[in-house]
């Protein structure tokens, strides 16, 4: 279990736009243990979908990636185009939000998949892409006769089932789900979410899971990291998180979430003032201490490195080094 | 509780379809949606009262009907026990005295108005008494927008997202609502921002008595903030009641459902119901739940299932003040 599918070691992207560079992403280390589910969770803005997009290397041509993102050990970032395609769709695959639009609205369900599925195996006979594209239907609970419809004669959260069929087509060892129940109903998030869950515990799969919504994070994940301004301000245990925050930014976002059935929750609302800064702007210091309610003198000038948390986790705020200092 | 501020009577909106070729040619009629069947309200002063339900339960129709922004098929608005009617005269003092809060506030507002502009506009339509400047200066600082000159001459897009929708508030408040109609207040808000936000309409509700109806899907917000909940279901409520009763005790097997699928660390047992929210141009016979209700499928006693298929539910209550539209529930 211990050994990683996925380990981003200092990875820093820098976006090149006409303007001039954006920094979105400063130096970030996480790892994905093999069958595990780990959360990127952020505002929008934080750069958790450009961190999801660079794994597989999706990123426009001329951007800044630096660091090493180590998929089974082999870096991503100094592969060339065959063996990239062979780790996108055989290794990786990666599930965005919008199913409607990922998907082309010409072809049946089926002649999709399977275009997925001949992509990566050129041997492959007709007879047994079907067979295959048959089995992946059933794996996301889709009537295989669903497979000769267009994707305008399915519901949302079918399109949604499709797409996941289809980041399973290759049978990768990890796959990367960029907000994939954010545009759906809450019913339908539950249903897609439940699916996903199954899926995960069936063929063993790692998944990093994005999302701004931290609630979803917390029922389906093992570990989860928290970014802010491009970089990952707390990493810990899906359970403790948000009971036990180290960061106060994390702190902040779990009281976004009101617990229904706990009366202290009622009329207490707490949020931060403000918005996160953008990257052209970045704040000096740490860059959560203009919206820091705990902020004192040295968060403006220093960056913090990442403290263990008394969790397990780890945290970039000041105050936690401060106290271990003082132990 | 005293007499209500706010009253929704019998109210029934429906949306026609637009006429194809094959409906002229066959002498048809496309079916309207029903969007709101039959729904009955009344908001007492200062209360905050949560409508919840997933899309296309006819919640933001109902708010915008509330509003007068949508004409109605039958039933009536009363606020302080006077009808709303249509003439141009009525809307106009009823718009000043319920006002609305969109979702998102980058949409709402007008991206060529500086901030003074958005909120004089409303001042100079409904030609309210006295300073302007100071009605726009108190409005903003209601808001939370402080100091209010310093917010005058810029532009939506360059304040950050929750001060936007503090703008879109602070144009609400300018005319001295009593009854603010906030639909999905923050779901366009960022996560960290968002408690301020539902922070700012208590303090309004405190300290100007505002009474409000806040539109959401998320029961976690209406958790929050409601005083009392109505949960809807394909244009009608199917449970009302205290908030702290109906989210801690909820009868109704499809408030149930919603209220299981709330995300939380070790939830112990998720209703999922199947399917996605029904066509409400089609309206299925009896209990319009019945096709996904998971106590129904479950339901051996045939004599009920007869009556969830045939009939239609009335709310009926079951404890002080706690009303349920359902056959299966004692």
């Amino acid at each position: 279990m211990n050994e990683s599918v996925l380990s981003l070691r200092n990875v820093e992207i820098t976006y090149q736009l006409r303007s001039g560079p954006v920094p979105a992403v400063r130096g970030i280390d996480l790892d994905v243990p093999a069958g595990s589910v780990v959360g990127l969770a952020g505002e929008s803005g934080c750069g958790k979908s450009t961190v999801g997009n660079a794994i597989l290397r999706l990123l426009p041509e001329e951007t800044d990636v630096t660091g090493q993102i180590l998929m089974q050990g082999q870096d991503i970032l100094l592969m060339k185009g065959k063996e990239l395609r062979a780790v996108r769709w055989g290794q990786a695959s990666i599930i965005f939000q919008g199913a409607m639009h990922s998907l082309d609205p010409v072809k049946r369900i089926d002649e999709q998949i399977a275009e997925a599925i001949q992509a990566h195996d050129a041997k492959i006979t007709p007879k047994a892409t079907s067979q295959r594209v048959g089995e992946l239907l059933e794996m996301v609970r889709l009537p295989a006769r669903r497979g000769r419809e267009y994707p305008h004669q399915l519901s949302g959260g079918q399109k949604q089932r499709v797409m996941i069929a289809m980041a399973l087509a290759c049978k990768p060892a990890l796959v990367i789900a960029d907000e994939p129940t954010t545009a759906l109903d809450v019913m339908v998030q539950a249903q897609v979410l439940d699916l996903l869950r199954e899926l995960q515990a069936e063929l063993g799969l790692a998944v990093v899971f994005i999302t701004h919504d931290l609630s979803v994070l917390t029922e389906i994940c093992d570990r989860i990291a928290i970014m802010y301004a491009g970089k990952l301000v707390e990493e810990g245990d899906a359970d403790t998180i948000f009971t036990q925050p180290s960061h106060p930014y994390t702190k902040a976002l779990g009281g976004a979430f009101p617990r229904i059935g706990n009366l202290e929750d009622r009329f207490t609302p707490a949020g931060l003032d403000g918005d996160p800064p953008l990257p052209q702007a970045m704040p000096s210091g740490c860059a959560f201490h203009p919206r820091c309610p705990v902020a004192f003198d040295r968060c403006a000038i220093e960056d913090p490195e990442r403290f263990p948390t008394p969790t397990g986790g780890t945290a970039a705020c000041l105050l936690l080094g401060e106290t271990r200092s003082r132990a | 509780m005293s007499e209500p501020l706010l009253e929704v009577r019998d109210l029934r909106v429906l949306f026609h379809g637009h006429k194809s070729i094959t409906d002229s040619l066959r002498g048809t009629t496309p079916a309207a949606a029903v969007a709101v069947d039959g729904v009955n309200l009344s908001i007492a002063h200062g209360e905050i009262l949560a409508i919840a339900g997933e899309s296309g339960c006819g919640k933001t129709t109902l708010a915008r009907t509330i509003m007068g922004l949508q004409t109605k098929e039958s039933g009536a608005i009363l606020l302080d026990g006077r009808e709303l009617s249509t003439s141009r005269r009525d809307l106009r003092d009823h718009r000043k005295r319920v006002q609305i809060v969109f979702q998102d506030p980058a949409g709402a507002l007008n991206p060529r108005q500086t901030i003074y502009e958005v909120i004089a506009e409303g001042i100079r339509v409904q030609k309210l008494p006295g300073d302007e400047l100071e009605r726009v200066a108190a409005a903003l600082s209601q808001a939370g927008l402080r100091p209010p000159k310093a917010f005058f001459e810029r532009f939506p897009h360059e304040v950050s997202g929750g001060q936007r929708q503090r703008v879109a508030i602070a144009a609400a408040l300018a005319l001295e609502p009593e009854v603010i109609v906030a639909d999905e207040p923050v779901s366009a808000l960022d996560a960290s921002v968002k408690g301020e936000i539902l922070q700012l309409l208590l303090r309004l509700r405190d300290d100007l008595g505002l009474t409000m109806v806040v539109i959401t899907h998320d029961l976690g917000l209406a958790w929050a903030i409601a005083d009392r909940i109505a949960v809807m279901y394909l244009g009608k409520i199917v449970e009302l009641g205290p908030t702290e009763e109906v989210l801690t005790h909820p009868k109704h097997p499809y408030t149930e459902a919603l209220l299981s699928v709330v995300p939380e660390a070790g939830r112990p047992q998720r209703i999922i119901l199947t399917g996605e929210a029904p066509d409400p141009t089609r309206i299925p016979e009896g209990c319009r739940f019945n096709p996904r209700c998971p106590l129904l499928a479950d339901e051996g006693d045939q004599p009920i299932r007869v009556r969830c298929l045939g009939e239609s539910p009335l709310l009926r209550s079951v404890a002080s003040g706690h009303e349920v539209a359902c056959h299966l529930v004692d």
